[in-house]
């Protein structure tokens, strides 16, 4: 192998071979992709869930995670907030020429990781290579497949009085980045809250069909993905400021950058509605599981305003939040 | 959230239920794009009684460059060999054509970077030797200095290849303007804090001494806000029109006075245009003579486009305090925050856009 990968990587003959075998399938060796066959065929499904992502997150390492840990993360918490349980995933690379080798084990060896983090195979895949200036680095898009294990989750079953929770503090991921590729100030350690979601989500559905609906606030932060709850429902939702939590760290950012944690991508986090009955219980069964420790009920269901969501801020005012819209951001997943 | 003495500070519910229980009409402007947002955000209009109106002033540096100004930084960013250094909230500006702007020069292919500090548009010239790199100077004193240091380190650094293009701007100028118009009825100012950091105190002495008007320069967390509000109420009710500091964290009576030097050493006040309102005396600030080869109106030798005033929105009117953005036929309609016609709804600090994201 070459230290850089060259365009003829990406030329479908004897390089590109030497890149997927010497490099990708020491990490992923399972019988399907071993076959290096123009698809794998899976068995075992009833019902089952697919999903697909793509990612460009720049710069491609960053405090807490790296392009190859969020594209496993990525699809497998997709699969995870529908309820499914993830087992097979696809992997396709689009590589600029003069990407490092170096960098490139490194990305695989963070996807091997995950993967077997998330008890996920690796089946089939792809790469290609495009010339300088013609992509960012690395591209990735993963796919995945997960067997369905709940099938009742939907908006709606929200109801008027239920509550919502997050599994942490919000934010981390998009500010994280953000710093890390602007390098805009020291003295503010972040990381990336990248993380599979398949301890936490199970944690959640433990409590069956007191769980409405849940899923994980990526790109447009909480607010937008509450908005996506009760869009077009004769219910809103009503947050608290003073229960959200946010670490010091993406706060002070935040102030600093003009941004709003409510707004900034997570890639570990779960948001969800759920009853009354069982919020108490669920937060502290969440705060005893690994990257749920900040867990907090942090708003409710209300018939009060239909289809919008609002936070009653700290002095007692309210304002409504709406979807993310023309903020600029970096690329960040 | 982060517990923050001054988002909400102690005793604050007893000043908000003396302000909720006054029931005369004042006016107080936020001269601020910063205080717009922090109204808008913790949501202090809609606790406080409807006869106390806050207005936003002409503190969006942004909303108050005029669009031929927008027109002559489009013209320039044309030029292959240019590249436009600037701040994130200009690239969406669009120009006298609908739909220009520089956001879409990028995506045409024309070499515009979003910087956070007017140092890395320096860094950006050091290492893009073959690219002339015009930084967008804009804002306030605020900003002001930033640009000097960068002017600074350019000419420390023998970068050639880096010049500015300057629209900042002075408040002072543009608050005599606002308060010697015939149709001025605002009863209190909440100063900028963020500006009162350089200038100091003094910097807004006249609105005491010359006008007695009620102001109070403010910091920038609900507390600050909702407690300038009722100093503002209490100096009119006791007839004790004079200047306060609440920001005192952050504000000295003299300001900054190394940060006005070096502002000082490479501007120097010109007469200037401001969107909706004109030209003002005095108002701008541009590179002194013998730093000529940093300003890029000389450097590349621009025919500045005339003042035509024929702008099809309201931001005008908006940014003198004169309309709610909602009275604006545009608002809502059509200029969204997707889709921003004008300039107060594509700044993150203007009165449209707060308007819009925080409406209720």
């Amino acid at each position: 192998m070459d230290d850089i990968i060259t365009l003829s990587y990406g030329s479908g003959g004897r390089k590109t071979s030497e890149l997927i075998e010497d490099i990708i399938l020491p990490h992923f060796r399972n019988e399907e992709l071993s076959k290096l066959k123009d698809g794998a065929v899976l068995e075992g499904f009833e019902k089952m869930v697919f999903s697909t992502d793509s990612f460009v997150v720049n710069p491609y390492f960053f405090p807490g995670g790296d392009i190859g840990k969020l594209s496993v993360c990525g699809t497998v918490n997709d699969i995870c907030m529908c309820g499914g349980e993830p087992r097979y995933l696809s992997l396709s690379f689009i590589i600029e020429e003069g990407f490092k080798t170096k960098d490139f084990l490194r990305i695989i060896e963070s996807i091997e990781k995950t993967a077997k983090m998330c008890n996920v195979e690796v089946v089939t895949g792809d790469t290609k290579v495009v010339e300088k200036g013609k992509g960012d680095g690395i591209f990735i898009n993963t796919s995945g497949i997960g067997t369905l294990k709940y099938d009742f989750l939907g908006e709606d079953r929200m109801k008027d009085g239920d509550l919502v929770i997050v599994t942490g503090n919000i934010g981390d991921h998009g500010v994280a980045v953000m710093l890390e590729r602007e390098q805009l100030f020291t003295g503010i350690n972040l990381v990336s809250d990248c993380r599979p979601l398949n301890v936490l989500s199970k944690e959640i559905l433990y409590f069956k069909e007191n769980i409405k609906i849940m899923r994980d606030p990526t790109r447009g932060g909480l607010a937008t993905t509450l908005n996506e709850f009760v869009e077009g429902l004769e219910l809103g939702i009503e947050l608290y400021e003073d229960r959200l939590p946010v670490s010091n760290e993406v706060n002070t950012a935040c102030e600093i950058l003009g941004i709003d944690p409510l707004y900034s991508a997570n890639e570990g986090k779960i948001t969800a509605v759920v009853s009354p009955d069982i919020a108490e219980e669920l937060i502290e069964k969440l705060r005893k599981t690994e990257g749920g420790e900040k867990a907090a009920i942090i708003g409710k269901v209300t018939s009060n305003h239909k289809g919008r969501v609002t936070l009653k801020t700290e002095i007692g005012g309210t304002r409504i939040l709406t979807k993310l819209s023309g903020m600029q951001l970096p690329r960040i997943c | 959230m982060l517990w923050n003495e001054f988002k909400k500070p102690k005793d604050i519910e007893k000043i908000l239920s003396a302000l909720t229980k006054y029931d005369k009409e004042i006016r107080i402007m936020e001269i601020c794009g910063t205080h717009t947002v922090s109204i808008a955000k913790s949501g202090i209009k809609g606790i406080l009684p409807k006869n106390i109106k806050l207005i936003s002033g002409p503190g969006c540096p942004v909303c108050v460059t005029p669009t031929e100004r927008i027109d002559d930084i489009l013209f320039l960013s044309k030029n292959k060999d240019v590249l436009i250094a600037t701040y994130g909230d200009m690239i969406r500006v669009t120009g006298s054509i609908d739909g220009t702007s520089l956001e879409k020069r990028k995506a045409e292919g024309f070499d515009i970077r979003v910087v956070y500090s007017p140092l890395d548009a320096v860094k950006i010239a050091q290492c893009c030797k073959d690219k002339e790199v015009v930084f967008i100077g804009i804002g306030f004193e605020t900003t002001a200095p930033s640009t000097a240091i960068a002017i600074e380190r350019a000419i420390n650094e023998g970068v050639n290849n880096f010049s500015v293009f300057s629209l900042h701007k002075m408040v002072e100028p543009v608050l005599r303007k606002l308060i010697n118009m015939n149709d001025f009825n605002i009863d209190g100012f909440l100063c900028p804090g963020n500006v009162a950091v350089i200038i100091g105190e003094e910097g807004f002495r006249f609105l005491e001494i010359e006008f007695k008007i009620p102001s109070v320069i403010c910091g920038f967390e609900a507390g600050d806000i909702i407690y300038s509000i009722y100093r503002l109420i209490q100096m009119r009710e006791n007839k004790d029109f004079k200047l306060e500091n609440e920001y005192i964290r952050a504000v000295k009576q003299k300001g900054n006075e190394i940060a006005r030097n070096i502002m000082n050493k490479y501007f120097e006040p010109c007469d200037d245009i401001w969107r909706g309102i004109g030209w003002i005396e005095n108002s701008g600030l541009k590179l002194k003579d013998e730093y000529i080869q940093y300003d890029a109106v000389k450097k590349f030798n621009l025919d500045l486009n005339p003042y035509k005033n024929n702008d099809f929105c309201s931001c005008g009117e908006v940014i003198k305090g004169k309309i709610d953005p909602r009275e604006c036929k545009l608002f809502s309609t059509v200029c969204t925050i997707e889709n921003p016609k004008g300039p107060c709804m594509v700044s993150s600090e203007g009165a449209c856009a707060a308007a819009y994201k925080y409406s209720d």
